[in-house]
């Protein structure tokens, strides 16, 4: 893929490579990396607060003065000049270090934390993880974790590359406030909040580490018995919290994803979201656009649901009693609700949207057919087993499998190598939950503008969940998919104005007529003739 | 079993042969002898630019061709025996057909410009085009300056691709303001400052007089032949317009003119053998459009109702409302109805123009000076819905209701600033000024 086209000069294309300034942009920021890789090569910085606010803006101002350099010069409009041919965006030999350098990260930073400089058991941290003890202490009042440092250097590549984002799209202003949205809940839900509440925190007062937007599937551990047990012990806030854990799944976001499409929290909020709008925006071209993509994409995320939701029912069903009359909520009361939700959920779907599934709802059937069951078999055999795995284990290995190497490891360590959106495409359980609601009972679609599309491809080409918008818009057909995270790249890029994502009435959401206008009535009557 | 030959793997052919396939089991069979499998050529620019690879530009995946049965043959054809049903090939062999269609596009025009056929002087229309540009310009080491010749679209989207690779470029325009055969005054005149604005040595009311060699037969400099000015160079673009390109038809019995001649039913005079797409011209133009219309999307109309016609229904080439769109470097263009530059423009024409104050954003609306019929619009930085305009003129709209209206048709991604409001007043007050 580098280059596509060989060139029959011995030069290469050099119009693509960084210009004097780019270079220096790019030894600043490298340099304010390297105190951080020194760090956690132990090297004890005297002065850790300033050593950690010098290396923090020189990576910060690196990706300033680069983005600066690269788009401020230039008229505003689409500019991806190059992409193909930069060897990290076309899976050249950056981008492979890139991707194993932070496929690397990832790995030490889930399972051997000591190395970067954890403490563990009380012991104070060293490394890395020392240097950003002043800054854990400014915000939450305790020493720093591995998951402070990472969240810092998340919320700082969300918000400089975000920057980066919003100079490159500064013509489309849809573009520039949905990133100044995931900016903003990225600093203050994701990052900055929780630390303040870890402060409220005493030894009569305990929140567990709270992100607020992070809803339930996505945060799978939200129903943990500690989590669930904390926030009770903590009275009314903890109480509140709780509720509106649950309140978010079953409330705010049905009405937002039927009002909105599921890219109020995709593209609007998500924290994985939002460091794939960012930092994965040079990445996004690398989606697989297959047809074989698009199956195993459905097959993987769809089970994915399935496994999380039995396992958040099993884990639930582990810590709850028996004896009705201590507390209200029994085993055999909270397997019930589950199985008559899931049927009830599953009948409504099948009476009323029959006609828009066909594959789907066979795999959908067979999910919810799955854990119904699997309910049943969990409480005959009437204990904290399933099929005999204890949902402890089946919680374990949900957070490795899941939670770690797909969503951490894999999801964004690969960017340079299978496209920023790996993950939300096929490992998010929280993605396929939206999906299915934005499928089905949305006002949410993107339109097609009648005849004008030329199959140029950009669309396809840009889309990072990997839908072949240009099938669509070739046919003038409206797409309404599960998968869209409605970023609105794709109508960015048009060069002809043929798409735009639009909130419309129900209705003629799904044409399956194909409307290509410029021809005469009666071809288009006969051509849609199906 | 019928067997349908098609030569020309671009969107005519391509559509015709998916709509044969979705109306019948006959056999089809698409010859090119440009690429083994077909790629959008309006995409063609991306690539060079690096925005898409040519893998990107297939709207179908390779394995679609076969799982649809049709056939894809490499070859170029030399020669139609109409007499025999037959084709022969570059190759050698012979191939023959129950009824064949052309569908070969266009190739840029030469007006016969000394010099024209020297290494590094090129067109832009076909993969090896492209190919041939990649070698002449990878870089502005290489190609240290590029002169463009002719005023159109392919000419604007050539100065953007080398642009891109900060290829300097002059582009030599004979009108004495950019496609103002086209475009109104106003709007011609604004694409003129853009141009300008992106570093392009735009000169206007120029054209080519020579293209001069080095000692290795390769592009040395052009002259300009109004000013006599000599400009070196080591890539000269060609892109006066396209011609369809049809000369191996030229001694079969196959009438033709400026293209196959074909009647409203896509029909040439020989039977069976029918020409679509840019190739084809009508013995008598259908309304206000041209006999040859080299346009992505009548090449796809003329597609779909030639697949009628062969799938036994026969069937009129009947095009709607004239419609287009394209992109001067970064500011979007679309048209819908007719709106006349000077060049043709009928008496009865009369414009309202409306350009905004940061000269990436305009609008011109013809209307019938007499019946105040709305006639067409031309948008160029604003998004307008297809579907809108093409019911407006269905329903032979007044003027006054469309710019009422334009809210309905606006087609700009949400929350973009809005014009409708602003271009009515200006609306409102030029006619009480009138």
């Amino acid at each position: 893929m580098n280059p596509p086209n060989p060139s029959m000069s011995l030069t290469k294309p050099e119009a693509f490579d960084l210009s004097n300034k780019q270079k220096i942009a790019t030894a600043i920021g490298v340099i304010g990396l390297l105190i951080l890789v020194l760090a956690a090569f132990n090297i004890n910085f005297p002065n850790r607060a300033v050593v950690l606010t010098v290396s923090l803006v020189m990576i910060s101002g690196g990706i300033i003065l680069f983005a600066n350099d690269l788009y401020l010069g230039k008229h505003a409009g689409i500019k991806n000049d190059g992409v193909m041919f930069k060897s990290i965006s076309s899976r050249g030999l950056w981008a492979w270090v890139t991707g194993i350098a932070l496929t690397s990260f990832y790995l030490i930073l889930y399972f051997k934390a000591a190395w970067l400089g954890l403490g563990t058991d009380g012991a104070a941290n060293t490394g890395v993880i020392a240097l950003f003890d002043p800054l854990s202490y400014l915000l939450n009042g305790g020493q720093a974790s591995q998951w402070f440092v990472y969240g810092t250097l998340y919320t700082i590549a969300i918000l400089f590359l975000g920057y980066k984002f919003l100079l490159k799209y500064r013509h489309n202003r849809y573009e520039r406030l949905r990133t100044f949205s995931v900016m903003f809940f990225q600093l203050a839900f994701a990052f900055l909040i929780p630390e303040f509440m870890a402060r409220l925190n005493s030894e009569s007062f305990s929140l567990p580490y709270y992100d607020l937007k992070n809803i339930w599937p996505l945060n799978y551990y939200n129903f943990e018995q500690y989590r669930v047990n904390s926030m009770i012990e903590a009275g009314d806030i903890g109480l509140a919290l709780l509720l509106f854990g649950v309140a978010s799944i079953f409330i705010i976001t049905p009405i937002l994803t039927y009002k909105y499409g599921k890219r109020w929290y995709c593209s609007w909020v998500c924290g994985c979201g939002g460091l794939a709008e960012t930092a994965g925006d040079s990445f996004r071209h690398l989606s697989n656009k297959k047809q074989y993509a698009w199956n195993i994409e459905r097959w993987v995320v769809h089970s994915v649901v399935v496994f999380v939701t039995l396992m958040t029912t099993a884990v639930i069903y582990s810590y709850l009693g028996e004896d009705s009359s201590k507390y209200w909520l029994t085993k055999s009361t909270f397997l019930i609700g589950v199985a008559s939700l899931l049927t009830l959920v599953f009948a409504l779907v099948m009476i009323f949207k029959r006609q828009q599934l066909a594959k789907d709802a066979k795999y959908g059937a067979i999910g919810y057919f799955v854990i119904v069951m699997a309910l049943i078999g969990l409480h005959y055999t009437n204990g904290a087993n399933l099929f005999l795995i204890k949902a402890e284990t089946l919680r374990t290995s949900y957070g490795f499998l899941i939670g770690s190497i797909f969503s951490g490891v894999i999801g964004t360590g690969f960017y340079p190598i299978f496209g920023n959106r790996v993950w939300c495409r096929f490992g998010c359980p929280m993605a396929a939950i939206l999906g299915f609601q934005q499928r089905l009972f949305s006002k949410f679609r993107i339109t097609t503008n009648g005849g004008q599309c030329i199959s140029c491809g950009n669309c396809s080409t840009y889309c990072e969940m990997g839908i072949d918008v240009r099938a669509y818009a070739q046919k003038g057909e409206n797409i309404v998919r599960s998968s869209c995270v409605g970023c609105g790249i794709c109508s960015a890029v048009c060069p002809r104005g043929v798409l735009k994502l639009e909130n419309d009435h129900m209705k003629g959401r799904i044409n399956s007529n194909d409307i290509l206008l410029g021809n005469d009535v009666d071809l288009m009557a006969l051509i849609n003739e199906k | 079993m019928e067997h349908i030959v098609i030569i020309g793997n671009g969107i005519s052919g391509v559509t015709l042969a998916r709509h044969i396939r979705k109306g019948s089991d006959k056999k089809i069979t698409i010859i090119s002898s440009e690429t083994d499998h077909f790629f959008s050529r309006t995409a063609l620019m991306y690539i060079y630019m690096g925005h898409m690879t040519y893998e990107h530009t297939k709207p179908y995946e390779d394995w679609f061709w076969k799982k649809n049965r049709i056939e894809l043959l490499k070859a170029h054809v030399t020669k139609i025996d109409t007499s025999n049903n037959s084709l022969k090939l570059d190759h050698g062999g012979n191939l023959s057909y129950d009824k064949l269609v052309i569908a070969t596009g266009s190739s840029p025009n030469h007006y016969g410009w000394p010099g024209q056929d020297l290494d590094g002087v090129q067109g832009l229309y076909s993969k090896q085009d492209l190919d041939t540009l990649e070698a002449n310009a990878p870089n502005n080491t290489v190609c240290k300056r590029a002169v463009i010749v002719g005023g159109g679209l392919i000419g604007i989207e050539l100065a953007e691709m080398l642009n891109s690779r900060n290829i300097p470029v002059t582009f030599l325009v004979r009108e004495s303001s950019f496609w103002n055969g086209v475009l109104p005054e106003g709007e011609s005149q604004m694409i003129n400052r853009h141009i300008k604005s992106h570093h392009i040595d735009l000169r206007l009311s120029s054209s080519l007089k020579e293209i001069k060699s080095d000692e290795n037969g390769k592009v040395k400099s052009i002259i300009i032949e109004e000013t006599g000015e000599e400009i070196a160079c080591d890539l000269v673009g060609l892109t006066a317009g396209v011609s369809p390109n049809i000369n191996f038809i030229k001694d079969s019995n196959i009438s033709t003119k400026k293209g196959v001649l074909v009647n409203r039913y896509l029909e040439t005079n020989v039977p069976n053998v029918y020409a679509i797409g840019d190739c084809a011209e009508q013995h008598e133009a259908i309304g206000q459009r041209r006999p040859v219309e080299a346009v992505w999307y009548t090449g796809r109309m003329m597609g779909e109702t030639l697949a009628q016609t062969i799938c036994g229904n026969r069937m009129a080439y009947n095009p709607g409302h004239w419609f287009n769109s394209a992109k001067f470097l970064d500011i979007e263009y679309q048209t819908y109805g007719w709106v006349f530059g000077k060049k043709g423009r009928p008496d009865y024409e009369a414009h309202f123009h409306w350009k905004h104050e940061d000269d990436t954003r305009c609008i011109t609306v013809a209307y019938h000076k007499d019946s105040h019929e709305f006639l067409g619009i031309n948008t160029f930085g604003i998004r307008m819905r297809h579907e809108v305009f093409d019911q407006w003129l269905t329903e032979k709209r007044e003027v006054d209701y469309v710019m009422q209206h334009l809210k309905t048709a606006n087609f700009d991604p949400e929350f973009y600033s809005r014009y409708e409001h602003t271009i009515l007043s200006a609306y409102t007050k030029q006619l009480q000024n009138v």
